[in-house]
């Protein structure tokens, strides 16, 4: 909301050196934050002039200039070169002498041009900020003015007023006028106010046939609240809007359009009140208020056709719709410029019925926001009756008789504010006329009771329905610059929770190891889904968002792989080569052929049932917490004494390794195949029987796909059910000092025996006296069978209760190398 | 073969002598242990000396005994010195070769990081969990009625439209991701025991392009405090209390009056950041107000006996003014020169 200040000074005391930053700090300290400030950027000798004589003078580009001689009310007339040729010797217009400046900032010097010196120049609306046109210029006399040659043009249009832009909330519909404004500032800073609304109340009359026919309340609210109908007769519809309200519109940020509208709108700004002007002699009978029928048309201001939804509320004459009530009225019954009779419709619609076909038809507009936000309903005949006023006083009209009201009956409830709930509820102790004169000054009604105060709140503010609202304005109107900071003792908390610290633990951990963590957003396409969503081509059920941002990105992902990939993309085309990223983030994983959400949504202010709760917390697919990480580049880069070390599958592995142990879990890595990932260097990772998820190389055509480099390592898992899964109150092993005997095995077998299956083997076979046992060697060729490797194992035992001797050693080798004779062929290489 | 020389003192003067003179010339470990053998080893002149023993004069025996026994102390007396010596020179000589250049020495380290933004978070909630607060969660895809009804944003109402809100395919399912972390007040007072004082930290979405002062994704801390007799100067304690922790003991909060649907009354509130680098200033930094009695109600607590507060902020634009960043693209766009400047530590 835009608040010109020559205006709002109409109904509040303001003292006349203010600047925009008092008048913005006194309405943030009563709820309304600051914005903007508006004004007309415009300074200097900006003057009235009247055109002496001109002279064309064709030019070589075609156009025709004017070398013209104005008086601006000094001793000579000055020569002013002028492009526009819309007056006449003897029009009045502004003229910007050199030293002054335009909104531009463009300022004016005397220049030559066109052969002559142009000692200034002949404004255009534009060029004042006060309009669009530019082909001509301002003649005065069309807004009817003609003032003294050689006054100031910058305060005979207003031009040195300005306008503070706030954000009004949206329970604030009633400081969505100028009335509003300036009764709050009044809250502010203790000054006089006067209510523009405070207008003498109209007699009823009841010639001017309008019926309420709401067949059909939205929510069991009655559409129309109040609805006055006035008419003027023999209004010169044609004639100019006056300056000033040119120049308050404009900074209010309304486009001056006609003579009707701009009072329309005027009145509008003024009071809250959206006004519609009707040409009369348009209007086929009486208006008729009531809801559209299926498959009714309008076609409204705009020149747009619409359907209208039943819920529509409409504006009718007997020729059918002429309106949609409160948000834009029909093109059948407009004013144009040839109209004499004015039909003013001041009413007052039911907030949500607007809002709804506001939104139906995405025509939000001045009107529907006002009264989507509650406009007064007691202000319509005020309203009404100022725009009477402006139309016979600008338009010369004649005001009809005839006249029609559906006057509101206001009366709210009284709210009881119980004594010390006040006090209670906020900290600060306020005293009975604190409270009292707070809630008085907003318009209330305030009865003092034996337990406290009794409270009719003002037509214009229905926000206020309760005690607490009541304690809001007597803090607001007091100022919470009173309420004292007192830190609440809290009872004592268990900490974090085991998920929460273990998350902390796996991204501290991975980060502490070289990775650096990214916060991808979770907007995917499809096509990523069923790439990375499932291991297995198929297709995978995703969630859709209704209105994304970017069609390509409109599901919600199943993995973190797509974001950690297209982040590495950027990383690499900026030159960051080697990478190492990880993710700890949720993703979303509905289930095929399951249908999510609510049907209908439960009342919002009361406890819905146990079955409706539990309705509502399975409305949603499953968001477990995922682990990611890619891999490209070099893990070591190339450096003195030192070969680079490529990314590969061996840092996917070994950060399943880093993952395991943090989390003190078993994660089993076995043979996998994953549609995104290289069939030979994909493992399946697993927790019991439990798939959790998947290490590998991206498939190497994938990987170019996406832009980056062939050798691309990644890796997924659950963390939630890794966390679940992570050891609970571990017992501790007490630590055996005995020496240890270490032994190497050569065991050869048949290629396709997996280094991992051995290795279980000869943990099992060797026995408890096996302390440790890792792969050390992998040979092939000379010495070896065809189709068989050697493989060497670095085995380490020991004894928990003596010194174990090497024969004991050898026994517990000799034991597994049995085994794994009997379970996969193997042979002792000598 | 020659006559056997006699033990006589000029002999064994002689002999130790040579042998000292060769222990001294000897410049390395090899050396010395070839001078060892010339000198103190068999065929050496002091063996041979000694070998006369024998035929020495029992009378003399003693003395003479005296004299090669004398001779043998000295000279492996000098012997061990010179050992000695040339092991430190060796050992010098050896760590001298094996001197590098510290500031090229290969490294195998690789620099990793934490999100700022996940820091960030993390700190503010211990700020919370050393008070006695927890840290509740809750989901991103979320239904609408925790989103918007149990908070008090009627159906109608302007301001469930100007939440900008994501929803979910189709629309009828009222299912949308969270504008804000406060549905997780919702599902804490639902489930936790009375009275409750809970953080939320998670991520938020609104359907903003993404520019230097928007994203469509974002991070906020939500907290409420439900108990008895809770005040808004309990609030702005509060608020207060975490501002210092985050900002100095300088920081202090200002509230002024703002409209939100789950609050009333209802603040927006600046922090006044003591040590911010351009000077002291006020910044905006959130929302917050006394936790709205239809919320409660939504949640089955009777607003008469209990009630509390409840405060939000973004943590994007906590980072932006705490740390002063001016694009928040540098924040989502994962470049890792972004996060590997704060390292662990924000």
């Amino acid at each position: 909301m835009k608040i010109p200040m020559s205006w709002l000074r109409e109904f509040v005391e303001i003292p006349t050196d203010i600047t925009h930053e008092q008048v913005h700090a006194a309405l943030v300290k009563v709820g309304f934050e600051e914005e903007d400030v508006h004004g007309f950027d415009i300074s200097g000798p900006v003057v009235v002039g009247q055109v002496i004589e001109f002279v064309g003078e064709p030019q070589s580009n075609g156009k025709t200039i004017n070398w013209c001689q104005i008086d601006v009310g000094e001793a000579e007339p000055r020569g002013i070169v002028c492009g526009a040729h819309n007056f006449v010797v003897g029009d009045k217009v502004v003229v910007t002498l050199p030293g002054s400046v335009l909104p531009g900032p463009f300022p004016i010097a005397a220049r030559k041009t066109y052969g002559h010196v142009s000692d200034g120049m002949i404004a255009s609306t534009r060029e004042l900020g006060l309009g669009d046109e530019h082909d001509g210029i301002l003649v005065l006399s069309t807004l009817g003015l003609d003032p003294e040659v050689g006054t100031s043009a910058i305060e005979l249009l207003g031009l040195d007023d300005f306008a503070v832009e706030i954000n009004v909330t949206p329970d604030r519909g009633y400081a969505m006028s100028l009335r509003g404004v300036a009764r709050e500032y009044a809250l502010s800073t203790g000054a006089t106010f006067t209510d523009p609304a405070d207008a003498p109340t109209i007699t009823e009359a009841s010639g001017f046939p309008v019926v309420i026919a709401d067949d059909a309340p939205i929510r069991g609210r009655a559409g129309v609240r109040a609805f006055v109908t006035r008419v003027v007769r023999n209004v010169d519809v044609t004639k100019p809007t006056p300056s000033w309200m040119i120049t308050r519109l404009t900074l209010a940020g309304i486009r001056s359009i006609s003579l009707t509208v701009d009072i329309t709108n005027y009145v509008m700004l003024e009071l809250g009140q959206p006004i519609h002007a009707y040409d009369l002699d348009r209007v086929s009978g009486g208006l008729t208020v009531r809801r559209a029928k299926a498959g009714e048309t309008l076609t409204t201001l705009d020149d747009k056709s619409r359907t209208l939804n039943p819920e529509d509320l409409l504006i009718t004459d007997e020729s059918g719709p002429i309106g949609l009530a409160g948000v834009m009225g029909g093109a059948s019954t407009e004013i144009t410029d040839a109209s004499t009779n004015v039909l003013i419709e001041a009413a007052n619609f039911e907030p949500i019925s607007i809002a709804r076909t506001a939104r139906r038809h995405k025509l939000g507009s001045e009107a529907s926001r006002r009264f989507e936000r509650g406009v007064d309903p007691l202000v319509a005949s005020a309203a009404a009756a100022r725009v009477v006023e402006l139309l016979v006083e600008l338009g010369g009209g004649t005001v009809d008789a005839l006249g029609s009201d559906l006057l509101a009956e206001h009366t709210p409830d009284a709210v009881d504010l119980p004594e010390g709930y006040a006090e209670g509820l906020i900290g600060v102790h306020y005293s009975a006329d604190e409270i009292t004169d707070s809630l008085q000054a907003i318009g209330a009604e305030v009865t003092v009771t034996d337990t406290g105060w009794s409270v009719t709140p003002p037509s214009w503010r229905p926000d206020l329905g309760d005690k607490t609202t009541l304690v809001e304005e007597v803090a607001r109107i007091v100022g919470y610059d009173r309420i004292p900071a007192v830190l609440p003792v809290a009872p004592p908390g268990r900490g974090l929770t085991r998920a929460q610290r273990l998350r902390r633990t796996v991204s501290n951990s991975l980060a502490a190891s070289g990775l650096t963590e990214v916060l991808a957003y979770p907007f995917i396409s499809q096509q990523s889904n069923d790439l990375f969503g499932s291991p297995e081509a198929g297709g995978a059920t995703t969630i859709k968002l209704a209105n994304a941002l970017d069609p390509d990105a409109a599901t919600l992902r199943r993995s973190l792989l797509p974001g950690l990939a297209a982040i590495a993309h950027r990383n690499v085309s900026r030159g960051l080569t080697d990478l190492a990223l990880f993710e700890v983030g949720t993703v979303f994983l509905p289930e095929a052929g399951h249908r999510y959400g609510s049907t209908s949504l439960p009342l919002g202010y009361e406890l819905p049932s146990d079955a409706a709760l539990a309705e509502l917390r399975s409305s949603i697919p499953e968001q477990p917490w995922h682990v990611a990480a890619l891999f490209l580049g070099d893990a070591v880069t190339r450096q003195p004494g030192q070969q680079p070390l490529s990314r590969g599958l061996a840092d996917a592995l070994a950060t399943v390794q880093q993952l395991a142990a943090t989390l003190s879990v078993d994660i089993d890595v076995v043979t996998g195949t994953h549609q995104a990932m290289h069939p030979g260097r994909t493992a399946e990772l697993r927790v019991g029987d439990h798939t959790v998820g998947y290490a590998g190389e991206l498939l190497p055509a994938l990987a170019l796909e996406l832009d980056l480099p062939r050798v691309v390592a990644v890796l997924e898992l659950d963390l939630t059910v890794l966390i679940t899964s992570a050891a609970v109150d571990i017992a501790a092993t007490p630590i055996v000092s005995y020496p240890a005997a270490t032994q190497d095995l050569s065991l050869v077998v048949p290629v396709a025996v997996q280094a991992g299956e051995l290795l279980a083997i000869i943990r099992e076979g060797a026995s408890e006296l096996l302390e440790n046992v890792r792969l050390v060697d992998d040979y092939r060729g000379t010495g070896i069978p065809e189709s068989h490797k050697s493989l060497t194992f670095a085995l380490r035992f020991r004894a928990s209760d003596r010194t174990l001797t090497q024969a004991e050693a050898t026994d517990a080798k000799n034991a597994a190398v049995a085994l794994a004779g009997e379970r996969v062929g193997a042979e002792l290489r000598e | 073969m020659s006559e056997p020389t006699p033990i006589t003192e000029p002999a064994v003067t002689a002999a130790v002598e040579a042998a000292l003179a060769a222990i001294e010339s000897a410049a390395t470990m090899a050396d010395l242990k070839t001078v060892r053998g010339a000198h103190l080893g068999e065929g050496s002149p002091l063996a041979a000396l000694n070998a006369q023993m024998k035929n020495v004069d029992p009378a003399d025996r003693a003395a003479s005994g005296k004299l090669i026994g004398g001779a043998r102390g000295r000279v492996n007396g000098a012997f061990s010195a010179r050992e000695a010596e040339l092991a430190v020179a060796e050992e010098q000589a050896k760590l001298a070769a094996e001197a590098v250049d510290v500031t090229a020495v290969a490294t195998r380290y690789v620099k990793g990081a934490r999100h700022p933004l996940s820091l960030l978070m993390e700190h503010m909630s211990d700020i919370f969990v050393g008070m006695g607060w927890e840290v509740a969660e809750g989901p991103e895809l979320e239904n609408e009625w925790f989103n918007f009804d149990a908070l008090n944003f009627d159906e109608d109402h302007p301001a469930r439209a100007m939440q900008d809100t994501f929803f979910i395919d189709p629309i009828d399912s009222h299912l949308l991701l969270r504008t804000h972390t406060s549905p997780v007040q919702i599902r804490s007072l639902l489930e936790r025991p009375l009275p409750v004082y809970v953080v939320a930290p998670g991520r938020v979405f609104r359907t903003d392009e993404l520019d230097a002062t928007h994203t469509p994704v974002f991070h906020q801390l939500e907290g409420i405090a439900i108990d008895k007799g809770l005040t808004m100067a309990n609030l702005r304690g509060t608020l207060e209390h975490l501002a210092r922790a985050m900002f100095g003991e300088g920081a202090q909060i200002r509230l002024r009056p703002n409209y939100f649907p789950f609050t009333e009354p209802s603040a927006e509130m600046d922090v006044w950041q003591p040590n911010a680098k351009g000077g002291a200033r006020w910044v905006e930094w959130g929302g917050c107000g006394m936790v709205n009695p239809n919320v409660l109600r939504a949640a089955g607590i009777d607003p008469d006996e209990y009630q509390g507060f409840a405060f939000g902020m973004g943590i994007e634009r906590t980072l932006q003014f705490r740390n002063e960043m001016n694009d928040m693209r540098d924040m989502v766009e994962g470049d890792i020169r972004f996060s590997q400047q704060f390292g662990m530590v924000v």
